[in-house]
């Protein structure tokens, strides 16, 4: 089990959380804190067990492939937090994001 | 001086032909008003949950045996997860570890009928995203102002498909997404269209010394809206690094977009953004355990595949490898050939005119010729008389344009008006020899040595038989009779 | 007739249905005590007076059409996690501002279909992470038996409105104990189904792979009735459990002869001090007394449950609350481009805890940690299930305490990790998928506490066990009465 400092803000740039330098501090400390604790866990031989990604095992859920309804624009762009026309707006996209 | 080998691999994206979208029932279509089709699930709206669309695994699975992918007994869907605005969840249901097809490969051909092959290093179920309309100075994304989101594309069923490094040439490229094109269409899970998004292609190019089986650097070519655009980007991609690395420079690793105006590539980003994408299994779906019956069912319906048609076209019917294209380009065209070639016997002749007389008609009619009213058992007969003689080719034709017009049967126009071809000396002679009469002149012609006005004479008899003399016949006699 | 706020949905709903009552007068009553009191307890961030007004005229007319419904007229706290339409749902965060759901959630819209009504949406721990709703980014909610005391969470609005009589039953949803902890500290019954039987479309998301709705209720038999209106197979949710659900009301039971209660070995009470020890061994004798064998049993893995969970938990948040991206809906903070835009709304939007657990689960996913992190805990989930199976070879169900403590103070967890522990005992079911509920035992006396505050058992079962389970705990209910020793601050 890995046990470096976590570079905290490398993780809040993936999640896209602005963090202050006093939030950076405390966030890093208190998940230094909680992955000692998860440390404990590497006691545990694992090697030959399978993981468990879901309790109660179904298989094949699937729709069929049919139509129905879908929300009203109205109602869809009221939620909105800035919209343009028939539009959801949002501030310009740096091309890196893609 | 040395010799370069290109080395080109292809990614697409597929969007799937479903009724409705991957985890949700909003229609799965093109266009339409901004923002109408969607629901709480494909705008991510809190609590909403996915729920996979049968139709669109089975696609899968029928384009996996369709290049002889393997179907794994287990699948299952993971989640990438990135922050884009037009990415509701802001995360892509994607499969990372699983996919539904393991391997396989495309066939496909080139201009002069050689079969290749490229493997697929990877096939896999997705969905789309919205779309972003960049507004602004340019409508591109560099130094627009603000987007604008449409999400009625978002959640899309998506086949993302990419190829082995293994193409060599522009022809290449062109001819394996031709072929995974027709594919797609032959098999009915996708429109493919690139003017409307439903294929969407990015290549990777690189070069390298002729003899070496390293890679190269390679740039990945973005912005391809046709597959003439692909070829010109691709021809010029590889230009340009040869160009630099011949005068001593090195190629760098970049994504580069395709400007069709100015006909080259240019560098969109330099510096690759190392992604960190945190796939993990999606725990609002459950794996997909894939019945084997099922799998079965569908191998068994799967419909002949374009480069099976190819090989038959060439291989038995003998065509060129035009001919073969353009009845694969239309399948539909191509299985109303078939049925020609079964009611006459005859692959080339039918093939002459499917693509020949028919093809012209139909293309000035504006209709496919599998709608019109000529029958394939039709120009089965036709063919069958062309090539037992019952009729020449002047007769053929006219009998064409009538099955056109809707006369139907034409060994019944020929046998009710009495067109058949005459090969019978008995029949043709007299015709001859009032020819020879009327014409005078050129019997005298002739005699002199202006052998050039048989022609004329030899159309003077098919006119006087109202075209039904054989013409072989009847310059055979001619000769015999000038002496 | 006592006053209608102290009667039971089933009570209630017979009497509504039989006309007695009409459904009116129920959630006019209903009204009446969360005008009075809410101002005190702070169950409810939403109340949703003129909605429930308008409901209940529709259920009169349902009843006067000859309609029966099992729950008709009963007055419903809704956890501010579920989607109800035409109502605000926050999630006790500010992210989602004044977001108002244009769906119902399908177990809410089964409570509606069966005739009941929500009055309020109830206050929880931001986006369900927390055990005391002291992380709701909506205002505090007070424990009804102890005002300076935290009701627990995340559902601790639902489990305050329902021990404070401002609703009949409540909606809860359990991702690690948010269900039962707060049922404890309430003196309340909290029911967490098997994962998977009631359907999780319209819960916002906290772990897909935990979350779970569940009843709250004053007696067992209105949690079990809950339960069956809400359970059984849903088409919007994949995860949703295709089986038949068997009815739990009739499945009450006055003894526990014949079944095998499991005390798990590993989960000594002598570490939670005297009283609650002696709590416990009283509760646990009080189930032979009823007829049940005890037997010992033992869960070795269960105590990774904690570092299990918070790396499972945090990982799936990570990505669920990766929407909340001031695009379509809810909070944006405007920034010079999207990027910046997002930082900064989810920097506003997001409280400390809920940060902390997108950050946790970011970096256990991210690259290079994915396997040592995420897989090994979901590996360890394995083991632990394992235990749990191995255990109910020997036994029917287990007991054991469902929150180390009673309510604590408002500030007395200010280090993350001892606020995780409270959940020490509940989270190992959750990892199982079990079902398990929190049904009272008694009370203590809290550290600096004037009055006794009220202690919850725990019982668990396999998987959809919860017809045995529930049967189980009526009898124990009805033989303590426990819940007949709690009193009201109000």
């Amino acid at each position: 089990m890995p046990s470096q400092e976590i570079d905290i803000r490398y993780v809040a740039k993936l999640a896209r959380i602005a963090l202050t330098d006093e939030e950076v501090e405390v966030f890093g400390r208190q998940l230094g804190d909680l992955l000692g604790h998860v440390e404990a866990l590497s006691e545990l031989d694992t090697a030959s067990i399978a993981a468990t990604a879901q309790v109660v095992e179904s298989r094949n859920v699937e729709r069929e492939d049919v139509v129905s309804g879908c929300l009203e624009r109205e109602r869809v762009l009221e939620m909105a937090p800035q919209a343009q026309g028939v539009y959801f707006r949002v501030p310009r996209i740096i091309a890196e994001e893609t | 001086m040395t010799q370069w080998e290109s080395v080109i691999g292809i990614e697409c994206h597929v969007e799937l032909k479903t009724n409705s979208k991957m985890f949700c029932a909003c229609p799965n279509e093109f266009g339409g008003e901004p923002n109408t089709k969607v629901c709480p699930v494909c705008l991510a709206l809190p609590g909403a949950l996915p729920v996979a669309n049968k139709i669109a695994i089975e696609h899968m699975i029928r384009a996996g045996l369709a290049f002889g992918a393997e179907i794994p007994e287990f699948s299952k869907f993971d989640r990438k997860n990135y922050f884009y605005p037009d990415m509701p969840k802001d995360y892509q249901i994607s499969q990372y570890a699983m996919p539904l097809t393991q391997g396989g490969a495309v066939r496909y051909w080139l201009a002069d009928g050689s079969m290749k092959e490229c493997r697929l290093t990877r096939i896999h179920l997705e969905e789309d995203t919205g779309k972003s309309l960049h507004a602004g100075t340019t409508g591109r994304i560099a130094g627009s102002s603000h987007s604008l989101i449409d999400f009625n594309r978002a959640g899309v069923p998506l086949m993302e498909c990419v190829s082995e490094p293994e193409l060599h040439s522009a022809d290449e490229a062109i001819g394996y997404l031709e072929a995974l094109k027709r594919t797609f269409v032959q098999l009915g899970i996708s429109d493919v269209k690139m003017e409307e998004g439903s294929l969407r292609c990015d290549a990777n190019v690189s070069i390298r010394p002729a003899a070496s089986t390293e890679l190269g650097t390679k740039a990945e070519i973005k912005n391809m809206n046709s597959f003439r655009s692909v070829h010109r980007a691709i021809e010029s991609e590889i230009a340009r690094q040869i160009e630099i690395v011949q005068s001593g420079g090195r190629v760098v690793q970049e994504t580069r977009g395709w400007d069709e105006g100015a006909g080259r590539t240019h560098t969109m980003r330099s510096k690759e953004q190392t992604h960190d994408y945190r796939y993990f299994p999606d725990p609002d779906l459950v794996p997909v355990e894939v019945d084997r019956e099922l799998v079965e069912s569908i191998r068994t319906a799967l419909p002949e595949l374009p480069h099976e048609r190819f090989a038959r076209y060439r291989g038995h019917l003998k065509l060129t490898p035009a001919q073969a294209t353009q009845l694969i380009e239309d399948a539909a065209l191509g299985d109303y050939f078939d049925a020609c070639v079964s009611a006459s016997g005859h692959a080339q002749q039918s093939a002459n005119f499917v693509l020949g007389d028919l093809a012209r008609l139909a293309n000035e009619n504006r209709m496919a010729l599998y709608d019109s009213p000529v029958r394939p058992e039709h120009v089965g007969e036709l063919v069958r008389m062309v090539e037992s003689k019952t009729i020449n080719s002047k007769i053929a034709k006219d009998l064409i344009a009538r099955m056109w017009a809707g006369d139907g049967s034409p060994a019944a126009i020929v046998e009710r008006e009495g067109l058949a071809q005459s090969s019978d000396v008995g029949t043709i002679d007299p015709f001859i020899d009032e020819v020879l009469r009327a014409n005078e002149k050129s019997v005298m012609d002739f005699r002199a040595g202006k052998t050039n006005v048989l022609g004329f004479l030899v159309g003077q008899v098919m006119k006087a038989s109202a075209g039904k003399a054989n013409p072989r016949i009847v310059q055979e006699r001619m000769r015999e009779k000038l002496g | 007739m006592r006053p209608v706020i102290e009667q039971s949905a089933a009570e209630l709903a017979r009497a509504v249905g039989a006309k007695e009552i009409s459904a009116r007068d129920v959630i006019e009553a209903t009204l009446a005590q969360i005008d009075a009191v809410d101002g005190s307890v702070g169950a409810y961030i939403t109340s949703l007076h003129e909605m429930a007004r308008a409901s209940a005229l529709a259920v009169d007319r349902r009843i006067a059409a000859g309609e029966k419904m099992r729950l008709a007229g009963v007055p419903v706290a809704v956890k501010d996690n579920m989607c109800l339409a035409g109502t605000r749902t926050t999630c006790g965060s500010k992210i989602l501002g004044d977001w108002i759901a244009p769906y119902t959630a399908t177990a809410v819209q089964r409570i509606i279909e069966a005739g009941g009504i929500p009055v309020g949406k109830s206050n929880l721990d931001e986006f369900a992470m927390g055990s005391s709703c002291e992380n709701s980014a909506r205002g505090i909610t007070r424990n009804p038996l102890a005002l300076d005391r935290v009701p627990g969470g995340s559902s601790g609005g639902s489990a305050a409105a329902v021990a404070s009589r401002q609703a009949v039953v409540g909606l809860g949803s359990d991702t690690g104990g948010s269900i039962r902890e707060p049922a404890a500290f309430c003196g309340v019954t909290g029911f967490k189904p098997t994962y998977g039987r009631v359907s999780r479309y319209g819960l916002i998301a906290f772990a897909s792979s935990l979350d779970q709705i569940g009843p709250l209720a004053r007696t067992v038999e209105d949690a079990a009735l809950i339960y069956e209106v809400m359970a059984g197979h849903d088409g919007m949710d994949s995860t949703s459990i295709d089986r038949d659900v068997e009815p739990a009301v009739t499945a009450m039971r006055s003894d526990l002869r014949g079944l095998r209660i499991g005390i798990v070995k590993e989960f000594d009470t002598g570490k939670l001090g005297h009283e609650i020890d002696a709590l416990y061994k009283r509760a646990f004798a009080d189930l032979r007394k009823l007829g049940a064998d005890l037997v010992d049993v033992s869960l070795p893995t269960a105590e990774f449950g904690l570092a299990t969970y918070y790396l499972i938990a945090p990982a799936e948040c990570s990505s669920n609350l990766a929407r909340f991206d001031g695009v379509r809906y809810g909070l944006r903070v405007d920034g010079a481009d999207v990027g910046e835009m997002y930082e900064r709304t989810r920097a506003a939007g997001f409280g400390p805890e809920v940060k902390r657990r997108i950050l946790i689960g970011t970096y256990a996913l991210s690259s290079g940690y994915y396997d040592a992190y995420y897989v090994k805990a979901q590996k360890v989930r394995t083991l632990i299930a394992r235990d749990f199976q191995r255990a109910f070879e020997e036994c029917d169900l287990i007991a054991c305490p469902a929150a180390s403590s009673p309510a604590f103070g408002f500030n007395a967890k200010s280090d993350p990790y001892s606020m995780y522990l409270m959940d020490y005992y509940t989270i190992p079911m959750s990892l199982a998928g079990l079902p398990a509920l929190s049904v009272p035992c008694g009370s203590v006396t809290g550290e600096g506490a004037h009055e006794p505050l009220p202690m919850g058992l725990q019982l668990c079962g396999p998987l959809f066990s919860e017809c045995a389970l529930l049967g189980a705990a009526h009898a124990y209910e009805q033989a303590s009465q426990h819940a007949k020793e709690y009193k009201l601050a109000i």
